[in-house]
């Protein structure tokens, strides 16, 4: 959701940073504030964005079993190979680290966000927005970062503080990985000898 | 017609001379002594099919799925067959597909594209209003961040469509992004742009305006005919060198942003989790990476010792190709392989090396380096810089075993 139309304005007034004052080809047409609206719905992760309306966790468990189990579970911890949305904290740096909603999104209103898109899958964008924060809180309480009474508004999702928060950084291959530019890679007698140490058909998982 | 089965090179040695010593000659050939049928009959007439397909002789060169890897087949992915493809482009009936709520069917008349955020013209496009703007044809290669991520901690699917199937290489038509966000008017102090698709997934990415500005393509064409429904008919973005998730297809919506999304595609998924548990976030760039498609275990050698063409596929998302190394005995020694064209950057290289097989077991690898000077590493190189759980993006050198009969495994080496 753009929050920075005053702004823009502001500045095309003054004539500055604006990239081209006409239209170049003047094609298109203007969109309408209803059309904005109905397509800008992404969530950023400090809320903006988020509707306004409210919902708690037990409406939202209800809603979870009518909606959602199917795939992820009464408890959401997933069904067969769907993913579950509970659990694994503290697995990130482990060799089998388990990535929910609770161990591994870094921000709460994201959820909400998917959730208004994506979800439930196969009939999405129909959940109305006070569902969606029902949800949100229910799925938020079953990995015990809200307590099961909660309810959420637009002002409160924010607030909740995601335990990998913290979890994420920027791209630095450029200089994590700095020793493979290389230039000029070994071409001849690079190694004394060669094992094979692990063959795909000892696995046996290719489709036949 | 097993007795026209081609002979090995030796038999073909020994046959000849014997030939000549007792002239003795071999069967005739009855394809070439008798008229054969296709040589009698006519063909079908122009416009048997409107629009034609491959030969039905081709039957096996489709995309392939591997049915254990996702819950259900609409959240899914299907695999390029590299393995029996030659050249560079990749024909669109068979190029790999990645959807997040299946292929949507959109027609041009229904197709609508905003350019919003922080413009000064919020703008509402048409497809015929797509067609209008000065547009772009190039080469590109799109990969999902997620090809060769099964065979991140070892050997594990016996094939090159399925451990590096998840590519394809398209020439593409379309306005260049940089012309839309110039007709909206963006703000040109934000960073950001976020791109987002009319499908039920409503899969949405950021990507740096600087990229946004430079080479990204609102596509409409591939390999000169419409976009195919699987691969985002009747637009997508075309993100040159970045991974396939920022291709978005059916795209719907430009928002110009100070920030990015942060949305769950940028942080739950496509995010590469090294091994103190911290991830890589917004890696976009897919570095240099090579496989061999044939020989490789679903192409594998049948016409015993002597001429063996290996061919393979190298690309990178950061440039152009300069050279692709190939090894015959699991990296000892590599020899510089052939390039079949000048390497156009973030496209698809094809490479050759024309060897005299000596009939005993050979481990192949190939290597790319690109006009970055990255050379493409082992996986025991990506291991010991990422750890062992960081599957996205592994461009690792891939081997396969190629045995004396001339089948072929994926294996991993010392």
């Amino acid at each position: 959701m753009s929050r920075s139309r005053r702004v823009v304005l502001a500045v095309v007034a003054a004539g500055c940073a604006q990239s081209l004052a006409a239209q170049p080809f003047g094609l298109g047409r203007a969109a309408t504030p209803a059309e904005i609206a109905a397509w800008d719905v992404d969530v950023a992760p400090d809320g903006s964005g988020l509707p306004p309306g409210q919902g708690g966790a037990s409406r939202g468990e209800a809603l979870f079993a009518d909606f959602c189990a199917g795939c992820h579970g009464d408890f959401a911890e997933g069904v067969g190979r769907w993913p579950g949305l509970i659990g694994g904290y503290g697995t990130l740096d482990s060799r089998d680290p388990v990535k929910t909603v609770g161990s591994f999104w870094p921000y709460a209103p994201t959820l909400w966000d998917y959730v208004n898109r994506s979800m439930p899958y196969g009939n999405a964008q129909t959940l109305a927005p006070d569902d969606v924060y029902a949800l949100v809180a229910y799925i938020l309480s079953a990995n015990d970062l809200v307590g099961p009474d909660t309810h959420l508004t637009e002002k409160t999702l924010p607030n909740v503080v995601m335990p990998n928060r913290h979890g994420f950084a920027r791209d630095d291959r450029g200089k994590a990985e700095r020793h493979l530019w290389r230039a000029e890679p070994c071409m001849t007698n690079c190694k004394p000898e060669v094992e094979i140490r692990m063959r795909a058909t000892d696995l046996d998982v290719t489709p036949k | 017609m097993s007795d026209a089965a081609p002979p090995s090179r030796r038999a073909v040695l020994t046959g000849a001379a014997a030939a000549m010593v007792a002239g003795r000659a071999r069967a005739d050939d009855t394809l070439i002594t008798q008229v054969q049928p296709w040589s009698r009959n006519l063909g079908d007439p122009v416009a048997a099919a409107p629009y034609g397909l491959p030969t039905p002789h081709e039957f096996d060169v489709v995309r392939r799925t591997v049915d254990w890897l996702t819950a259900d087949a609409y959240s899914s992915v299907s695999f390029t067959p590299i393995h029996a493809l030659d050249g560079t482009i990749t024909p669109q009936g068979c190029a790999f597909e990645r959807h997040h709520s299946g292929a949507i069917d959109l027609r041009k008349e229904d197709y609508r594209l905003m350019v919003m955020g922080d413009v000064a013209r919020p703008l509402v496009f048409t497809y015929a209003d797509l067609e209008r703007f000065p547009r772009d044809t190039r080469v590109a290669f799109c990969e999902c961040a997620a090809n060769s991520g099964m065979e991140w901690r070892g050997a594990q699917l016996n094939g090159a469509q399925y451990s590096h199937g998840m590519i394809h290489n398209m020439e593409y038509t379309g306005v260049p992004l940089r012309l839309l966000l110039e007709e909206a008017g963006y703000d040109t102090s934000r960073r950001w742009v976020y791109v987002e698709g009319a499908d039920a997934a409503s899969n949405g990415r950021s990507i740096p305006i600087k990229k946004a500005l430079d080479d990204v393509l609102v596509a409409f064409k591939a390999n000169g005919e419409a976009l195919r429904r699987e691969h985002g008919y009747p637009v997508r973005l075309v993100v040159p060198g970045f991974e396939g998730n920022l291709w978005i297809k059916w795209l719907r919506r430009i928002e110009v942003r100070d920030t990015p999304v942060h949305s769950r595609e940028e942080t739950s998924k496509y995010t590469d989790t090294l091994a103190d548990g911290i991830s890589r976030q917004f890696t976009f760039a897919m570095d240099a990476k090579s496989v061999i498609t044939a020989p490789s275990p679903q192409a594998p050698v049948r016409h015993g010792d002597g001429p063996l063409v290996i061919s393979g596929l190298a690309w990178s998302g950061r440039g152009a190709i300069t050279r692709v190394d190939v090894t015959l005995d699991g990296g000892q020694n590599w020899k510089v392989a052939r390039l079949a064209a000048p390497p156009a950057p973030m496209a698809l290289c094809r490479f050759y090396l024309d060897v005299a097989w000596d009939g005993a077991e050979m481990l192949l690898q190939s290597r790319a380096i690109d006009d970055t000077g990255y050379v493409q590493p082992t996986k025991a190189q990506l291991h010991a810089a990422r750890g062992m759980n960081s599957t996205y993006h592994n461009n690792g050198i891939q081997t396969w075993l190629m045995r004396a009969d001339g089948s072929v495994e994926n294996v991993e080496v010392s």
